[in-house]
């Protein structure tokens, strides 16, 4: 199967970030195309959770830019990145535990929701509407991801595997052009990974979502992904294909040498 | 033969295509068809799918499909499958539904077997297994899939979408508007209708052929005893493959011209039963003994008082309920106290089933356990069993309302002839006899005796009031040592109805003693051992823990106690027994795809276990090699204890 890899639409110039004196990201550049699965590996504290976080809005960082289809981005918000179709995962699981799990996807909607307050508490006119609109695109989501039985099911009642299928179902009921994901397969064992890599290449292809992940699974890593970053200590030692990757002698010794 | 003069006057309507036209002028607007699709109830009604099935018929002719080809039709349940079988007999093909969960290599011998040219699949799983074995079946030229996701990447020529199919077919109509009229009336109730696979408990799988007339006298049998009408509705969620479900979603549908229901997906069946609220309902035993399970499982987390309560009125529905079903006598107390028990406890215990509704319900295909089938028909749910083969259409043995007994199938259906052999195996006779078996005319005649008998090879007999009951097949039935009769079935039914074990296997033919494999049923006895505060890590750890042998042991020395009463079977107590260390599956074939043992196989493979068992071993270290889903590989390996069990003294009646 091939796809088409697209221009770049995510660029970072020489980002570095810092907490304090903590030094968590040091001159890192990398650039994501549209359509690729991009993937960020590196040992624990490498500094891939916060590299999302800043692609994500959530951290700033000092130095450096970020250009967003060929615009530099100024300090921007979560709420904000959301608004700009990027979805996200989380390395815990962020659902609504009480909630079921319609609703929890449900909630993935929110940014497209445009009636207003008093509208969706009377249920009246337009929100009405929307949500018929929403729930048959929540719908498409729980069909996509084979989860029709546990459709009315509290999250907290689910197995883990099940709970990081749902989240991934949250933000792909956003319709996002790009879906960040936080180790989606942490914790899973070799049937759930299965599933979830098929998933991930699912949507990949289907909907030609950008992806953007980090992940401890080397074999995961090299199978699904286009390109692959590699972290140690916040800076870059590694950016390629997986097979470059995987025979850089730096990755070789991050990964096997001593001192981890 | 008797069918032909039965249903050459019968209106015209001797083939499936024609029933569903005339339904489609009858009952134009009444529903055919539902699926649930994204979480919505989609209904077609018999004009939608006559449309769509002559779009269909139209567009595989247009591709090339020609009077006399096989059709192989691939996945779960799905309206276009039912109406791509429609579609193929319009033309005067021959559909040949397989099961959709077997990997590409055992489809292989039954696409070549049927010379298979065009196949019709569910989805992109399906399409991979057929261009994975394309090239060794060599004969196949044209695939068609129902669901488009995951397949805009591909771009093989011989791949369509079902969508399109129609579309064509619509052109061709339009084209052609006396095309498909002209092919339906040329078919004739004497071809052959379906060609369904016989599961190969021994040997290779064998195609049976058959006729329009034989499915629809069978159907028409199964109506008229059970009184099956155009407004009811069944769930449709067996595999296509099965005769059972071409009896009841196919045959009897078009018959009867009730609505077949069809799943969302697998996982949701219990939730979709419960929506749909079916008329007719089918399910093996293993299904109503879950339920059952589920049932008391939940009772025992409930409130004291609704505990009381259930316990109350189910002791009144064991004593009288059967009887109030079956219209016999029962006492005016007894009467008011059920009608109390309906209000408060089985009428929102059958609506949580799903059993609102059920008009009848059938079991069949393995013995189920007199406790289970008396509750279900206790609490006002018409279970009944059934009786038959692939080969007879699975119509031999009905049970007519207000005469059901708990251990025998029924009596011969309308039209069915029973005779029992001299070796004691049953024999049958009627409409619903298959034509021949493809290609094979030496089983053809193997199998049918000079009287035109089907020899079914189960043994059985007829009771004073003219039941049939079966021991067991007639092949397994064996003897052991000292010459007593061994019929492994029927103690291995006797323990499977003991909810903590699943499945059984029992030896003891030409050796001084039975002995048996126990595979544990992993839901019950995790429930049981959570009760107790036993941990474990998986199936292998929980067949293996002291505790569980002990329980099994209990359950084994019951039948033994049970089993000494009995003359005929007293020999075949179970002297010695092991709990298997992995679930028989029929993916590593030691079952077949309708879930029975393959006795041979089975013995063949755990041929150590089986010596340990004899050679009075203690235990016994074993490694087996498994097949996942995926076609992957992989060890399990256990050191299985041997456990003696309690055997008792038989007493010889005075003669």
């Amino acid at each position: 199967m091939s796809k088409k890899i697209g221009d770049v639409i995510l660029d970072l110039q020489n980002i570095s970030l810092r907490f304090g004196g903590v030094k968590a990201l040091t001159d890192i550049s990398f650039d994501v195309r549209q359509h690729e699965i991009r993937a960020i590996i590196g040992p624990n504290g490498a500094g891939k959770s916060s590299m999302l976080n800043v692609i994500n809005g959530v951290y700033h960082p000092q130095e450096g830019k970020i250009f967003w289809h060929g615009k530099e981005r100024k300090k921007m918000e979560p709420h904000m990145a959301a608004q700009q179709n990027i979805a996200r995962t989380f390395q815990n699981i962020a659902l609504f535990k009480g909630m079921s799990v319609l609703d929890n996807i449900m909630t993935g909607r929110i940014t497209k929701m445009k009636a207003n307050f008093i509208e969706h508490a009377l249920w009246f006119g337009r929100a009405r509407r929307e949500e018929l609109e929403h729930r048959k695109k929540v719908e498409e989501v729980i069909d996509f991801l084979e989860i029709q039985h546990i459709r009315k099911t509290p999250v907290g009642r689910l197995p883990y595997g099940l709970q990081k299928r749902v989240e991934l179902g949250r933000a792909l009921a956003a319709e996002p052009s790009m879906l960040l994901l936080d180790e989606p397969m942490a914790g899973m064992n070799v049937e759930e990974k299965q599933d979830m890599c098929r998933f991930i290449l699912d949507v990949n292809d289907q909907f030609g979502t950008t992806i953007v992940l980090i992940e401890h699974d080397m074999g995961v890593v090299m199978d699904i992904s286009d390109r692959v970053v590699v972290l140690d200590y916040g800076k870059k030692i590694g950016d390629g294909v997986p097979d470059v990757v995987k025979n850089s002698e730096e990755v070789i010794k991050a990964y096997l040498g001593a001192g981890h | 033969m008797p069918a032909e003069a039965k249903f050459d006057s019968v209106d015209g309507l001797h083939t499936f295509p024609r029933l569903l036209f005339n339904h489609a002028k009858v009952r134009a607007d009444a529903p055919a068809m539902r699926e649930k699709y994204l979480g919505i109830w989609q209904t077609w009604s018999w004009a939608d799918v006559a449309e769509r099935v002559r779009a269909l018929a139209c567009g595989l002719s247009a591709l090339g499909f020609k009077r006399g080809d096989n059709l192989a039709i691939i996945g779960d349940n799905r309206p276009h499958l039912y109406m791509m079988m429609s579609a193929a007999q319009c033309l005067g093909g021959v559909p040949v539904p397989l099961y959709q969960d077997a990997v590409a290599n055992e489809m292989l011998f039954v696409l070549q077997d049927a010379g298979i040219r065009f196949a019709v699949v569910e989805d992109q799983e399906q399409v991979d297994k057929m261009l994975e074995i394309m090239g060794e079946v060599g004969t196949l030229e044209q695939i068609i899939y129902d669901d488009p996701r995951g397949m805009r990447h591909y771009n093989q020529p011989c791949l369509h979408d079902i969508h399109e199919l129609m579309e064509m077919g619509r052109i061709h109509d339009r084209n052609h508007p006396d095309f498909l009229n002209e092919e339906v009336i040329k078919g004739h109730f004497d071809d052959i209708s379906v060609m369904l696979y016989t599961s190969g408990t021994t040997g290779k799988p064998k195609g049976v052929c058959q006729t329009h007339s034989a499915f629809i006298a069978a159907a028409q049998g199964g109506v008229e005893v059970d009184h099956l009408g155009a407004d009811g509705d069944i769930l449709s969620y067996l595999p296509m493959a099965w005769v059972g479900d071409h009896l009841f979603s196919y045959a009897q549908a078009l018959v009867a011209g009730f609505t077949i229901n069809c799943p969302e997906s697998g996982e949701t069946v219990m939730t979709d039963l419960r929506e749909i609220g079916p008329t007719c309902y089918f399910a093996p035993p293993r299904v109503f003994e879950s339920l059952l399970t589920s049932v008391m499982i939940r009772m025992e987390d409930a409130g004291k008082i609704k505990q009381k309560l259930f316990h109350h009125f189910m002791a009144v529905a064991k004593r009288c309920g059967s009887d109030i079903l079956d219209g016999k006598a029962v006492g005016f107390g007894d009467r008011f106290q059920y009608w109390l028990g309906n209000l408060l406890v089985y009428g929102p215990l059958r609506n949580v089933l799903g059993m609102s509704r059920i008009r009848v319900a059938y079991t069949a295909g393995a013995a189920i356990g007199p406790e289970l089938f008396r509750f279900y028909r206790s609490m006002g749910v018409n279970l009944k069993q059934f009786y038959g083969q692939t080969e007879t259409c699975a119509y031999v043995c009905l049970q007519p309302d207000g005469q059901i007994k708990f251990d025998s199938v029924g009596q011969p259906a309308p039209g069915v002839e029973i005779r029992i052999a001299d070796n004691g195996e049953v024999l049958v006779k009627g409409p619903m006899l298959l034509k021949e078996y493809y290609k094979r005319p030496d089983a053809t005649a193997e199998s049918i005796n000079a009287d035109g008998y089907f020899m079914t090879g189960d043994a059985g007999f007829l009771d004073e009031d003219g039941h049939l009951k079966i021991i067991d097949r007639a092949k397994d039935v064996g003897k052991l040592k000292n010459g007593a009769m061994f019929a492994p079935n029927y103690i291995e039914n006797k323990l499977k109805f003991f909810q903590h074990i699943k499945e059984v296997v029992c030896f003891g033919h030409d050796r001084e003693m039975v002995c048996a494999f126990v595979n544990i049923d992993v839901g019950a006895v995790g429930n049981w051992a959570e009760r107790r505060g036993i941990s474990y890590s998986g199936y292998a750890d929980l067949a293996g823990k002291p505790e569980v042998l002990e329980l099994i042991r209990e359950c084994v020395e019951q039948i033994n106690a049970d089993l000494v009463h009995d003359t005929m079977v007293a020999d075949s107590q179970i002297h010695r027994f092991l709990v298997l260390h992995k679930e028989l599956d029929p993916d590593d074939d030691e079952l077949t795809r309708t879930r029975k043992v393959r006795r041979n196989f089975v013995a063949e493979k755990y041929k150590v276990l089986i010596d340990a068992l004899y050679e009075g071993k203690a235990n016994q270290f074993i490694e087996t090699e498994v097949k996942f889903e995926d076609g992957r590989r992989g060890k399990v390996s256990a050191d299985l204890k041997i456990v003696d069990a309690k055997h008792f003294p038989i007493v010889k009646k005075a003669a």
